[in-house]
């Protein structure tokens, strides 16, 4: 056991460049999905039936599908429509896309509790459109929700797993290919584990110290 | 040879200059088959000081809010400063919110409830509409927002967040918020009634502060002493019509109308129960 964690050890510098790639992939992928999720809310809160009713499938849409079935489709069916991505930028602008979604529903969520009085005092001193939603809606309903977005970002530091199947060179793809060339799947897998863990611990620290700030303001 | 002044004013015609700054037309407001607001009118001259009595649900509120456009009025004109609200000049079409947002820039609103934005401290809650709507030097903005600070006795909360003020802070800042817009008229919106009755006193000191200062306001209130002292001239609503228009004495003393003279019976108890506690 301890000989199979001494090749992991012997091989850290590529499970560290997996680590790397991991926490990339999901700081752009996190930044671009709630940068995404901010008009795809807006859509969600629209008084347009139509824009509504785009924007609501487009969430269940995505809602529906598996995650890696996305990555599938972004990777291996758009080059038929002559629309080819790398294996990097198709693997973020899956989890993008995926995440956002969800993410467009959170805020929503949080908007659609907002009191109605912050927004009317907004609209008084003269605020309107996207200036309104992110100078005084976007601050308090991201506060409000920043626990559930911890959780998604969560989510898409695990979904980033999945790209190990398009050959994005993260950190499960290193750990597996540590593991099928020494046949050291325990000892691959478990210090994989362990970098997620820290890695999620990370994040809910963050936001654990995001939240006891918006605490103060409520 | 006498010298030209580089930059000369551009002379009003006496009719423009003596035009009020707020003007009310004839408003008609229905909420499904219910009339709020019918057919009133009033107006506010400059540095004057008007105060909107009437029982609840008179429509006080629903007229406040019509000025600046938070509700549509079904019929009727209000003009700010001689600028049609709602409606582009010549080819009468709806203004967009883009343009609706410039006029409420200018009309300062006080809320009942105080509606400060709970993500920005005191000074944040100041300095956001002048920066990112009117878009004035932050440093010039931070200055004006302390010394309005320094003016309601809060320089200490500056940095403080909304929550951890009590009702009647909270409210001060609200009006400094307002007066932070340099707005040509200010509304508020029964500014004290949502507060504990012994933090009232602390508000209406502002208030009636602001009136002596010649601040152009138009106050939807229950505050009796405040409106007998302060107020310019006193309009009385009830069930959404303006039955009375009369300075403050003799509102209070001769009330012309059956409607007023019950009205103010119900007062008669505790009608300066407001600035006894100012004062007090």
């Amino acid at each position: 056991m301890m000989h199979e964690f001494a090749i992991v050890w012997a091989h850290k510098d590529r499970l560290l460049v997996g680590f790397g790639n991991t926490v990339v992939l999901s700081l752009l992928a996190t930044a671009a999905a709630l940068t995404l999720a901010s008009p795809i809310a807006i859509a969600l809160m629209s008084h347009r039936r139509p824009v509504r009713a785009l924007a609501r499938g487009l969430v269940d849409g995505m809602r529906c599908i598996p995650f890696l079935l996305l990555a599938y489709i972004v990777y291996y069916a758009l080059p038929t429509l002559a629309i080819r991505l790398d294996n990097w930028t198709a693997g973020l602008c899956a989890l993008v896309i995926y995440n956002a979604a969800y993410m467009a529903e959170i805020l929503r969520g949080a908007w659609a509790s907002l009191p109605r009085e912050h927004v009317e005092a907004g609209l008084a001193f003269g605020f309107s459109g996207l200036k309104l939603y992110r100078r005084i809606i976007l601050p308090p309903i991201v506060l409000a929700c920043m626990p559930v977005l911890g959780n998604q970002m969560i989510q898409i530091i695990k979904d980033s797993a999945f790209l190990t199947i398009i050959a994005v060179p993260e950190l499960t793809h290193e750990a597996s290919a540590i593991q099928s060339t020494y046949y050291v799947p325990f000892a691959a897998f478990i210090s994989a584990v362990l970098l997620y863990w820290v890695l999620c611990r990370l994040v809910e620290i963050s936001v654990g110290a995001v939240e006891r700030r918006a605490r103060a303001r409520r | 040879m006498p010298v030209e002044p580089a930059v000369t004013r551009p002379r009003l015609p006496a009719e423009a200059a003596e035009r009020p700054v707020l003007e009310i037309d004839g408003i008609w407001k229905k909420f499904g088959e219910h009339d709020v607001l019918t057919d009133v009118s009033l107006s506010v001259q400059r540095g004057q000081t008007v105060c909107i009595l009437g029982p609840s649900g008179s429509g006080k509120s629903t007229l406040l809010r019509c000025v600046n456009w938070l509700e549509r009025p079904d019929h009727g004109h209000i003009y700010l400063s001689g600028q049609r609200i709602g409606f582009r000049p010549v080819t009468d079409l709806p203004m967009s919110q883009a343009e609706l947002a410039q006029i409420r820039a200018r009309v300062g609103m006080v809320f009942q409830h105080f509606n400060l934005w709970p993500h920005l401290t005191v000074l944040g809650n100041l300095i956001e509409a002048p920066i990112y709507v009117q878009r004035r030097p932050r440093d010039e903005v931070v200055a004006e927002a302390e010394a309005l600070l320094d003016k309601i006795d809060l320089r200490e909360k500056r940095d403080v967040y909304p929550a951890r003020l009590s009702g009647g802070q909270k409210q001060r800042v609200a009006i400094a918020r307002a007066l932070a817009m340099r707005p040509s008229v200010l509304l508020f919106d029964e500014a004290t009634s949502a507060l504990d009755p012994e933090l009232v006193g602390e508000v209406l000191a502002v208030m009636e502060e602001l009136a002596q200062d010649g601040m152009t306001m138009v106050v939807v209130t229950h505050e009796m002493g405040f409106a007998r002292d302060a107020a310019d001239e006193i309009v009385f609503l009830d069930h959404g019509r303006v039955v009375e228009v009369a300075p403050p004495d003799k509102f209070f003393e001769t009330p012309k109308t059956e409607r007023a003279r019950q009205f103010l019976q119900r007062y008669a108890s505790a009608p300066r129960a407001g600035l006894a506690r100012r004062r007090g």
